[in-house]
């Protein structure tokens, strides 16, 4: 008996008809009255807000068959749509009055549903409409600049997208010939005794398409190329959104994967790898822009390790819903801080922004310092939570090797607060821009709230 | 009151980084906090009376994280509260010094009155998150520190060395505090409940390696060999006051750390491992004692004193755990090991602060550079002498009370503590040579119009000193507050 509940998916309709309805407006508005499209994206960020943080109480329960309104859904669609709000914010100063600035608004709202879809579903087929969903807008904000590096970026998003979306369909079919279903309780039901070769197969196809989402090994090139090529609103969204959806998507798959293979481990060797890649690649790195991208790949790494151990305590879910938070905020922090200064490509070009922005450099301490781990910030409190949720699945050995890599991180981020303390060069490119001025400073004080509240935001994702 | 007294320098700094106030109200801001939360520490000094069956004075608990077993938990005890007087004095002493800083002195009153409140903070915390919490924060406010105010031509990469090695060790800790969590039942970071509870006696392996982690985390701040490196360079290219703090408060992080945590919360790790702490302990106090002798680089040599200093303290927690031994000398080496950080704070301060007045003259550290300082500064001289010969721990001083207490705990607890004492006769030497060769003898090229020190320069080293020679003159003033909690220490650990 499926449970037909159109309320119970208001979020994902807001969504939907924010999107349908800012690219209406866009196309029938001149050019400079543009902000008026991006009033109707906010105005259904805000409905979508709404009703989602009005739903959390609700019981737990499947609708349509495929849908999944629980707490894990409700957090993800409340940090989605959070993030995106945030990444409108803090590109405002750069899309105004641009070409496709509708457009651009359109397929921000259309990737965060997408994400939403990803963290919801229980369902194979469903999972498979939620990974195009989130990465056909992906694709087209990676393009969308124009320039030579927009466009190998976008090229390369796409080439690596459908090849992972190859792969998620292949896994797809492979575990619904095994298993007779594709919805997850019926998955777990018919994998149980399946032989251990087709069940691997089929999970890591369906695996890499997730992978390739989240930015993880060994799917990640894109997210460096893309986060240098794509304008900074761009970038700041594909680093961040397609995380939430893909990482709680991968959180449902694995717990219903059978025993007859070492999942835990598997997938605490992906985020060993992750990790350590990313970090190591960032150490390298003097673009700023280059340096976030491969810092977010690290942070993948971090997020896997409750996936790795969700069927192993209560705690992993949990915890990997607070360090995704944590890491929204936190990464649109530095996002916000890169656009307002848009001059700004190189470490050595932020010299002097500590004398000339305070606020910008109190924004780029909390939010890097975040990204390192530092009480009492947000993903301190992420950390803590994953770091205990692993070891107590029995990865011991996985916290060690996420502590060494936290150490390596400190190198890099501090490398970018050297470069902004140092006495200033004089300012490249144009002045600062006001919205994303704005962005950083609320991105501030909610890494602090998160940290300092963080009573209230374990109790929130603990349901 | 107790948080008010963590927190009022926290507030003062707040205003101080936001309001663009002229240098002149900054300095005067800095030091009139500093001074005001001294008093409220020493009305809490008067107020406190050592609490029945082992508990806290001032306690404050407040809901933080309850659904991970947080809270904000605070309260002291006999082995906190010196140490929170240690670091109220020194921090005053370093705002008075601080007065003729002249690069950015907003921003570094802002810093360092930032920096106080994470290093009271840490020294009431009862909550492994909230230690967690200040023990880091104390690493970026220290780092800030070095990087931002540091005169070396290096400071930056000192200060990077320092951040990334003092991180490391702070991970380690947040390792080891996961692993008391998971073990105790319920889930708790309360340190009093996990004290009661000691999670992992019975598990010898989880124990060890929980106290392993916990070891190489306190072993990095404190530091003990083999986890030293970072601290010459640090106090080389920091300002005076940068390394009065770090030496005087900063290091005592790690030392506090295992006396109240390591040791009440893991009593059968922590006397598995003693005989390794044991030999920790000795290895520094030699180790630190020889490379001193080998400097000529004044800060270098007092840097390298430090460790050997820290070597006393690490030597006495460790004999403290060797069980089968008289309770009553194990507890004499914990009282002599708090005596001893309360002790080195007040001298290591003061030197570090003189040592910077000849860096402020000259720009050099460099021993050879002076000589006969006697005929041209005769205050810092007279000054110099004093902090070396309570260094050296002569009677009348209080590293005479702390070291005696140390020594005789340890060598009555085994007989190998003895291996340390020619750490004491190393130090005296090496203390006596730089004292000649800075103060007595012929003119050096860098003695010549050598102004001596200013009324905010005598002023806090004179004040670290004096109370030095209170502790050794009347010791039973400090010893009446540490030997109740050391005792309630070795019982923890001899269960």
């Amino acid at each position: 008996m499926i449970r037909e509940e159109p309320l119970a998916l208001l979020p994902e309709l807001c969504l939907f008809g924010g999107a349908v309805v800012t690219l209406l407006a866009g196309s029938f508005l001149p050019r400079q009255r543009q902000w008026i499209a991006r009033l109707l994206a906010v105005a259904a960020l805000l409905l979508a807000a709404t009703a989602a943080a009005l739903a959390l109480d609700d019981p737990a329960r499947t609708v349509f068959g495929a849908f999944v309104v629980d707490t894990p859904t409700g957090i993800a669609r409340l940090v989605v749509v959070a993030a995106t709000m945030l990444v409108i914010g803090l590109g405002a100063d750069d899309l105004a009055g641009r070409a496709r600035e509708s457009e651009t608004y359109a397929l921000l709202l259309l990737g965060a549903l997408g994400a939403v879809v990803l963290a919801a579903t229980d369902d194979l087929l469903v999972l498979t409409v939620g990974f195009l969903l989130a990465g056909i807008p992906l694709y087209a904000l990676v393009g969308m600049p124009r320039t030579a590096g927009a466009a190998e970026a976008a090229l390369k998003t796409y080439l690596l997208g459908a090849l992972a979306g190859i792969a998620l369909m292949l896994g797809t079919t492979v575990l619904y010939g095994i298993a007779g279903s594709t919805a997850y309780p019926g998955l777990a039901a018919g994998l149980a005794g399946a032989p251990a070769a087709a069940v691997a197969v089929g999970a890591v196809g369906v695996l890499a398409g997730l992978l390739f989402e989240a930015g993880g090994v060994p799917l990640h090139f894109w997210v460096p190329d893309a986060t240098e090529g794509a304008g900074t609103p761009a970038a700041a969204f594909l680093t961040t959104v397609p995380k939430v959806g893909a990482l709680v998507a991968a959180a449902r798959l694995v717990e219903v994967l059978p025993g007859s293979l070492p999942w835990p481990l598997l997938v605490g060797v992906l985020a060993a790898a992750t990790m350590t890649l990313g970090n190591l690649a960032a150490l390298a790195q003097s673009d700023v822009r280059r340096l976030l991208g491969w810092s977010t790949v690290s942070q993948v790494g971090y997020l896997l390790m409750p996936v790795a151990v969700v069927g192993a305590g209560a705690g992993a879910v949990p915890a990997l819903l607070t360090y995704l938070a944590g890491y929204a905020v936190s990464n649109l922090t530095a996002f916000a801080v890169l656009a307002a200064r848009p001059g700004v490509r190189s470490l050595a070009d932020s010299a002097g922004l500590a004398r000339r922005h305070p606020a910008l450099a109190t924004a780029l301490v909390v939010s890097l310092l975040s990204l390192v781990g530092t009480p009492p910030t947000a993903v301190f409190l992420g950390k803590l939570t994953v770091f205990t949720a692993a070891w107590d699945g029995g990865l011991a050995w996985l916290v060690v090797v996420a502590a060494l890599n936290t150490v390596v991180s400190l190198a890099y981020y501090l490398r970018w607060l050297v470069a902004a303390f140092r006495p200033g060069a004089p300012d490249p490119g144009p002045g600062t821009a006001p919205w994303a001025r704005a962005a950083a400073v609320c991105g501030t004080v909610g890494v602090l709230a998160v940290g300092l509240g963080a009573g209230a935001v374990t109790a929130l994702v603990a349901g | 009151m107790l948080s008010s007294t963590v927190f009022l320098p926290l507030l003062a700094a707040a205003l101080l980084a936001v309001l663009p106030v002229p240098d002149r109200v900054a300095r005067i801001g800095w030091v009139g906090v500093t001074v005001a939360d001294l008093a409220l520490v020493v009305a809490l000094v008067a107020r406190y009376r050592t609490p029945a069956g082992g508990g806290l004075a001032f306690e404050e608990r407040v809901r933080w994280i309850p659904s991970v077993g947080s809270s904000y938990h605070v309260g002291v005890d006999g082995l906190s509260l010196p140490l929170v007087a240690l670091t109220a004095v020194v921090f005053c002493a370093c705002s008075v010094y601080g007065w003729r800083e002249d690069r950015r002195p907003r921003q570094l009153a802002a810093l360092f009155l930032a920096l106080q409140t994470t290093c009271l903070g840490l020294f009431v915390a009862q909550d492994l998150i909230v230690f967690f919490l200040f023990f880091d924060l104390s690493i970026v406010g220290m780092y800030a520190a070095i990087a931002g105010w540091g005169h070396g031509r290096d400071a930056g990469r000192s200060a990077l060395q320092f951040f990334l090695y003092t991180f490391l060790g702070s991970l380690a800790l947040l390792l080891g505090f996961i692993g008391l969590y998971l073990a105790a039942d319920p889930h708790t970071f309360d340190l009093p409940e996990l004290v009661a509870a000691a999670p992992l006696a019975g598990h010898p392996v989880a124990g060890g390696f929980v106290l392993a982690a916990l070891l190489v985390g306190l072993a990095v701040k404190t530091p003990t060999i083999p986890f030293h490196t970072w601290l010459p360079p640090a106090h080389t290219d920091a300002s005076a006051i940068g390394s009065a703090v770090l030496a005087a408060v900063l290091l005592k992080m790690g030392t506090y750390g295992f006396v109240r945590i390591a040791m009440p919360a893991l009593p059968d790790a922590w006397r598995a491992f003693s005989w390794v702490v044991v030999a920790v302990g000795i290895a520094s106090v030699l180790y630190g004692a020889l490379v001193a002798l080998a400097q000529t680089d004044l800060k270098r040599m007092i840097a390298y004193t430090s460790i050997n200093h820290m070597g006393y303290v690490v030597l006495a927690v460790g004999a403290a755990g060797l069980s089968g031994s008289g309770t009553a000398a194990r507890e004499l080496a914990v009282t002599g090991a708090v005596t001893q950080m309360v002790s080195h704070g007040l001298v290591t301060g003061a030197l570090f602060l003189l040592a910077g007045v000849l860096h402020d003259r000259t720009g050099s550290y460099a021993m050879r550079d002076f000589g006969g300082l006697a005929g041209t500064a005769p205050r810092w001289s007279g000054l110099f002498a004093v902090a070396a010969f309570a260094s050296l721990g002569i009677p009348a001083f209080s590293g005479f009370v702390a070291e005696f207490q140390i020594f005789a705990g340890s060598i009555g607890a085994t007989a190998w503590a003895a291996l340390a004492l020619p750490g004491i006769l190393l130090t005296a030497a090496l203390l006596l040579r730089a004292l000649q060769q800075l103060v007595a003898g012929s003119a050096g090229p860098r003695s010549v119009g050598f102004g001596d020190v200013r009324a905010a320069e005598w002023l806090p080293v004179a004040g670290l000193l004096v109370l030095s020679l209170a502790v050794g003159v009347l010791p039973w003033l400090l010893l009446d507050l540490i030997a109740p909690a050391s005792s309630a220490v070795v019982e923890l650990v001899s269960r």
